[in-house]
């Protein structure tokens, strides 16, 4: 089966194709970025998703299956921009999927969709709407661009849509929301806080969204794998060391003395946990990590060098 | 009496799936409950020197409903009964509350409320723990009932139904408890919603000698049998209401059981 993976430069999504392929597809990619030492079975285009170029990929390679990993999802990315390409760059992918005979779309999204906040329950399931969008106004276009894709459920029957959201990963590219809160040797906490952090060794994510390829589950899925990890026992197990700070400094902090420039509201995601309940992709697929919390946590310390 | 195991011991025969760092799916930490349940061992052993009737009526194993009455300017008894639970049942239980939304809200309290497993009162929390075999802790008197006045300490002001709805769509059996004392460790004259805006909490409670640090009262808590109801959750009102009201009656008589053995302890003084 021809898969097309836009995004496929990104350090998850590459680890994604490689998946993909390994399970016997063939993988064309999309992407503005390049991946120049793309691996032998797998093409890259370097298009942008919103271009005319990428509907020309569309139609000559004729995909049967699209993984849509071509989102923006850094905190510290923030703007019209990242907005336009997530919402237009997904409705996008939607319209050429439709024009040129896809079966079966994935869209991989992030499980910070559902939001955090003190009135915000553990385990959240898929049927539950997003909260939070009034503290941090910041995640509306990932929000958008999900429910987006969520639609196509019905918007376009013929269309298998699967909607993922995957909680944060870790693992060797070292890239992602949770590897770049940790890249510090010490790592800010609010004083009086410590949330949940849930997350997957991204070897895991990827064969994650590679069997969603495979079995085709049509609705909308949290993927989780291990137990859900406090914020300070992660700094703690990958070597770095807690710095907790009142919640007032470090909203004074941020943007200045090596502080990541993160929205205001984002400090409400180091201040209440995202868990997600994973168990309707595991009944939809089979899926089980095979990577625990523990492991995770101490390759990643090997891995940084901490 | 409570039994002299040692507090990590009775931790480590929670039968609660904690991972390889010492956390359960929900975030319970054993290192967190060890200090929490040193302190609140003391509080309930030494300072309060609780007596427990009835343990045997709570199940050793799967989902059970704590259901009781509060007094005494914060939830003091609650505390207490999560003690009870912990010292005195063989094996020792967690009994998990339902706590006020501004716990999570203040630093501090969102810590250590969520790392020893007392979670917002969320009916998904409620019942997603039930259906997980947990011992759940409600007070159906909510705030209302921990800002009593000295005055009406035992007595009882309206409860909710939810827990009722949910004891019957989880299949729960409840566990009705009457707890006497806090009433007197706490005896506010005063509630002030000022200081607490002030605060970030719903009101401050103040006694005859000021702040409400409690004082060293000593205290009773009775457990009655398991009551069982016929339902999937879905009935209408009147007939929710109506075991709502059994229950509450037979809070009632607990602490009436709670004051007469207070009584007698205390040789015959008032309770």
């Amino acid at each position: 089966m021809k898969v097309l993976l836009a995004g496929i430069s990104g350090s998850l999504a590459r680890q994604v194709a490689l998946a993909i392929r390994d399970a016997g597809h063939e993988v064309i990619g999309i992407d503005r970025r390049p991946w120049r030492d793309a691996p032998k079975g797998i093409t890259v285009h370097a298009v942008d998703i919103r271009k005319r170029a990428a509907e020309d990929v569309f139609r000559k390679a004729r995909p049967e299956c699209v993984v849509h990993m071509a989102t923006i999802n850094a905190l510290t990315a923030g703007g019209e921009e990242r907005a336009r390409i997530n919402v237009g760059g997904t409705r996008a992918l939607f319209e050429h999927a439709k024009n040129h005979g896809v079966k079966h779309f994935v869209f991989v999204g992030r499980h910070t969709y559902y939001g955090a906040g003190p009135d915000s329950a553990l385990y959240h399931t898929e049927d539950e709407p997003p909260q939070g969008m009034g503290i941090y106004p910041e995640l509306a276009d990932l929000i958008a661009a999900d429910l987006f894709a969520a639609n196509a459920l019905w918007r376009e029957p013929k269309l298998v849509t699967s909607i993922l959201r995957l909680v944060y990963t870790l693992g060797p590219s070292q890239q992602g929301t949770l590897a770049s809160f940790l890249r510090g040797k010490r790592v800010p906490m609010v004083l009086g806080y410590d949330p949940l952090f849930q997350f997957l060794e991204e070897s895991d994510a990827a064969r994650a969204v590679a069997l969603a390829v495979d079995q085709r589950p049509r609705g909308i899925f949290n993927v989780a794998g291990p137990h859900p990890v406090p914020l300070g026992s992660i700094i703690g197990y990958t070597g770095r060391v807690a710095m907790p700070l009142p919640e007032m400094v470090i909203r004074q902090l941020l943007g200045r003395f090596g502080f990541p420039n993160l929205p205001r509201g984002a400090l409400e995601h180091i201040k209440y946990p995202i868990v997600v309940d994973g168990k309707a992709f595991r009944q939809a697929t089979g899926f089980v990590h095979k990577v625990d919390e523990v492991e995770t946590l101490r390759n990643y310390r090997l891995l940084s060098g901490a | 009496m409570a039994r002299d195991d040692s507090i990590q011991d009775l931790v480590n025969r929670l039968e609660l799936p904690f991972n390889a760092l010492g956390v359960d799916p929900y975030g319970i930490s054993k290192k967190h409950l060890v200090t929490f349940f040193k302190v609140l061992g003391w509080m309930y052993r030494t300072y309060f020197r609780v007596h427990a009737q009835g343990i045997e009526n709570v199940p050793a194993h799967g989902r059970a409903m704590l259901v009781g009455n509060h007094s005494g300017g914060y939830a003091l008894d609650g505390a207490l009964v999560i003690a009870s639970m912990m010292l005195e049942m063989n094996p020792p239980r967690l009994a998990q509350g339902m706590v006020e939304r501004f716990i999570n809200m203040l630093p501090v309290g969102s810590l250590w409320s969520s790392r020893t497993g007392q979670f917002t009162g969320l009916p998904e929390h409620a019942e997603r723990l039930l259906f997980d075999d947990r011992l759940l802790m409600v007070f159906p008197e909510g705030a209302k009932g921990t800002s009593k006045l000295y005055k009406d300490r035992y007595s009882l002001v309206d409860f909710g139904s939810g827990f009722v709805r949910l004891a019957l769509k989880t299949k729960t059996p409840i566990v009705p408890l009457g707890f006497v004392g806090t009433g007197d460790a706490v005896p506010t004259v005063y509630n002030s919603s000022f200081v607490g805006k002030l605060l970030g909490v719903p009101y401050v409670p103040f006694t005859p000698y000021g702040l409400a640090a409690p004082l060293p009262v000593p205290c009773e808590v009775h457990y009655g049998a398991p009551m069982i109801f016929e339902g999937n959750g879905d009935e209408e009102d009147s007939i929710i209401v109506g075991y709502v009201d059994q229950v509450k009656a037979r809070i009632a008589e607990l602490i009436a059981d709670g004051r007469a053995a207070r009584r007698t302890r205390l040789g015959g003084g008032t309770s």
